[in-house]
């Protein structure tokens, strides 16, 4: 496949993921916003999660003050800001465009659909749809570029870019969605294990759709280290850390042996997935989480570059 | 339509329909449509108007239906031009003959912008220049068509035939089975084998043919995408190709892939930044050297758009009769050349009367409509002519027939033109149907979509 493809399909699928992701996000901030905050005022959980998202010295440079209002209109609507969902949306759907002859006509539809029907909503404060509907509107409509392209798709090098993109991203995002958990804690670390700690837990679970699931693979309690554990090193749960890589050990090694060929991408993240394996999550917790997340960011974000690399994206 | 309002007999099935059905369903089918164009992202770019850049062409339920005679004998016609098209163009890069007979002015060709002296001598794969020809038609009677003009470098609207057909057998299945409509969903699969027909001499495997794209910012990017991806072939981009030695190379996840034929779409002062224009980035360097050498086949060859020409267009019935030895099936319109001096006395006597277009001019910019412009838009018009008549040529406002057309939701008549696609490789195809574009608005000659204009279905029945 052209190389060029296979760049826009990995991103195709990068920013829906991260359209995704952000309307996650947003809840996980919804959510946490109507319990009290220890120290007075419900903005910590803001701007925590414009921390964990990098742009927080962006939305400050536009807005004076962190209100629900100015998040949402900075993280779901503003064109400015390129990891907003509207500009996740259009650049999905742009890379889609670009890449149409490498993906089914039932794929692009649903990537077009989403960008259409966003469009078609009125961004005005007074006019908008209630948060909760709007990140449930985006992560159905992340669901179903997922479920067009898992159903339609046929599987071969183009589906292995199109997946690596998602796990790229998602591995990126659900360490930086663990990450807001920690920034909400951190001026309120004497409450650990206390019943607000224990609801923004839980928040940080059903915001990734993973509430259930914790519950069938633990059982009933949550603890701090437990859906740290979950979260980051179960091999079973479809956005853990552990996944993602192994995931994309998996596609790499699909595509490498197609191709006759080994990569630098595949002992990157080979390595990575190594240490995912046999590290504990009390030892995690005891360097510090904050740490080794951040960590873990740049070597997921190396292992795309590695990635680029070996399949000959990017070079003009 | 007749002049009289009559619907024509080939018309009946579809609007005993019409009469049979709600209007308030046509009208909901009406929006259906272009709801499904939005959806499928069937749009074309404007530039430089700022808010969306991506319009729909305003979509007509109507069909505009042949009855199989009136077909075969386009289709005959057609079919003879292009033949006669691609003789001349061989004839013009070689010893050119036919301005040696003296039946056509040498400066016309040799001093003609899109003549290309780098291909003098060669001979493309089975001697054809111009491998998709859109002949752009226009009835003015029961029998009578007459050509406006030929489209030999890189015709578009074809993605609109399919699509439509698409969209019309999606709302309107029960039209499809009360009438017997012949398909045009093999066409991709007729340019495909056309292409491949054409691969170089030195291909010595099954052809790789591309479809090569300026890119998604072109206002015909959806085109291009539609086409090669209903021919199954990659779309490229000038970046994504590199020459080596004689050949030309797309850069792949598996590494270099060899390409025989390229079905480009971009013109000819884009295609190689060290033959044509330098500045720009969107062609391959090297691509000309590749093609002479016999290393790739460009679809359409570069130098075809001297054929195309508006002057050119006027010796396209003495073109028929000097190379096939064949009287023309299809007229041309009557065409005064300003360029010379009894044509250009009746053309500025009869201004009001006349269309006038630049030699060299497309998409219905820069032409006058004499009886719908004002005295002050003729007199400024005038001094262009008077400026640099050669570039102009004029033609009659000819009394076009039109069709019924959904309008405001109802049905009104409206002109339209025709564009069918006739394929040249080793056999000349033409498939059962083309573009029809209508001027939306009440009179307006005007069809392009550049202007405003729409499209519909073009059905031909079969016997």
């Amino acid at each position: 496949m052209l190389s060029r493809n296979a760049e826009s399909l990995f991103w195709a699928s990068r920013y829906m993921e991260r359209a995704d992701t952000m309307a996650r996000n947003l809840e996980v901030g919804y959510r946490m916003s109507m319990m009290p905050a220890k120290n007075g005022g419900y903005t910590s959980e803001w701007k925590s999660i414009l921390t964990a998202t990098s742009t927080l010295q962006q939305f400050q440079e536009s807005y004076s003050e962190i209100s629900e209002e100015n998040v949402e209109s900075f993280l779901v609507y503003d064109n400015s800001n390129f990891s907003s969902i509207r500009s996740c949306l259009r650049m999905a759907r742009d890379n889609a465009r670009q890449v149409r002859t490498a993906i089914t006509r039932d794929t692009w539809l649903a990537f077009n659909q989403a960008y259409l029907e966003f469009k078609d909503f009125d961004d005005s404060v007074e006019n908008r749809v209630d948060l909760p509907t709007i990140c449930d509107w985006v992560k159905r409509q992340a669901s179903m570029v997922r479920g067009a392209f898992i159903n339609t798709q046929l599987q071969t090098d183009g589906y292995s870019f199109f997946n690596l993109g998602y796990y790229v991203e998602r591995a990126d995002n659900t360490a930086r969605s663990i990450d807001i958990k920690y920034h909400v804690l951190l001026p309120t670390i004497d409450m650990l294990g206390g019943s607000i700690d224990n609801y923004q837990w839980s928040t940080l679970l059903r915001s990734l759709g993973a509430y259930r699931s914790f519950h069938w693979a633990y059982g009933g309690e949550y603890s701090p280290d437990r859906i740290a554990d979950f979260l980051i090193l179960n091999r079973s749960c479809p956005r853990s850390l552990c996944y993602c890589i192994e995931k994309i050990t998996l596609h790499l090694e699909q595509l490498c042996s197609s191709y006759g060929k080994y990569t630098p991408a595949q002992t990157h993240a080979m390595r990575m997935l190594d240490e995912l394996r046999t590290i504990s999550v009390n030892k995690i917790i005891a360097n510090g989480l904050h740490e080794y997340l951040m960590q873990f960011v740049q070597e997921n974000n190396h292992l795309a570059e590695r990635i680029g690399e070996s399949f000959l994206f990017g070079e003009r | 339509m007749t002049s009289g309002g009559h619907v024509r007999e080939p018309y009946k099935e579809v609007m005993k329909w019409i009469e049979q059905t709600d209007p308030n369903l046509i009208h909901q089918k009406h929006r259906q449509a272009e709801a499904l164009f939005r959806q499928i992202g069937i749009t074309f770019a404007v530039y430089g108007e700022g808010g969306d850049s991506e319009r729909l062409i305003p979509f007509d339920i109507m069909p505009r239906v042949f009855t199989a005679t009136e077909w075969e004998k386009l289709e005959r016609g057609v079919k003879q031009r292009a033949r006669a098209l691609n003789a001349f163009l061989w004839d013009v890069y070689h010893r050119g003959e036919i301005i040696l007979s003296g039946r056509m002015p040498g400066k016309l060709v040799y001093q003609n912008d899109a003549y290309e002296p780098s291909v003098v001598g060669f001979s493309p794969s089975q001697k054809v220049f111009s491998h998709i020809i859109g002949v752009d038609l226009v009835r003015t009677g029961a029998d009578e068509f007459y050509v406006l003009e030929d489209n030999c470098r890189t015709p578009s609207g074809v993605s609109y035939m399919l699509e439509n057909r698409e969209i019309m057998m999606r709302l309107f299945p029960q039209l499809f089975r009360t009438n017997r409509i012949m398909p045009v969903d093999n066409y991709p699969g007729l340019l495909r084998k056309t292409l491949k027909s054409v691969a170089p001499e030195k291909c010595d495997n099954e052809p790789t043919v591309v479809v090569l794209t300026p890119g998604a910012a072109n206002s015909a990017y959806f085109e291009h995408s539609f086409l090669a991806d209903q021919m199954g072939v990659e779309l490229v981009e000038g970046r994504d190709l590199f020459i080596k030695g004689d050949f030309v190379f797309m850069r792949t996840t598996r590494g270099p892939r060899r390409v025989d034929v390229i079905y480009r779409r971009i013109d000819d002062a884009f295609i190689d930044p060290l033959c044509f224009r330098a500045d720009s980035l969107l062609g391959v360097p090297g691509l000309m050297n590749a093609y002479r050498a016999g290393g790739v086949q460009i679809c359409s060859a570069p130098g075809a758009g001297v054929a195309d020409d508006k002057a050119v267009y006027t010796y396209v019935p003495e073109m028929i009769r000097f190379y096939l030895g064949e009287e023309p099936i299809l007229n041309n319109v009557q065409t005064w050349r300003c360029s010379e001096a009894d044509d250009l006395k009746y053309v500025l006597d009869n201004l009001a009367d006349l269309v006038v277009k630049e030699v060299h001019g497309s998409g219905g910019y820069g032409m006058l409509v004499g009886p719908a412009s004002t005295k002050a838009e003729i007199e400024q018009y005038r001094l262009r002519i008077l400026a640099d008549p050669e570039d102009f040529i004029a033609q009659p406002t000819l009394a076009l027939s039109t069709t019924p057309t959904y309008v405001e939701q109802e049905l009104a008549p409206r002109h339209v033109d025709l564009r069918p696609y006739c394929l040249v490789g080793e056999s000349i195809e033409l498939c059962p149907g083309g573009l029809t574009r209508v001027a939306m608005r009440e009179g307006s000659l005007v069809v392009n979509s550049s202007q405003g204009g729409g499209v519909k279905d073009t059905w031909v029945l079969s016997n």
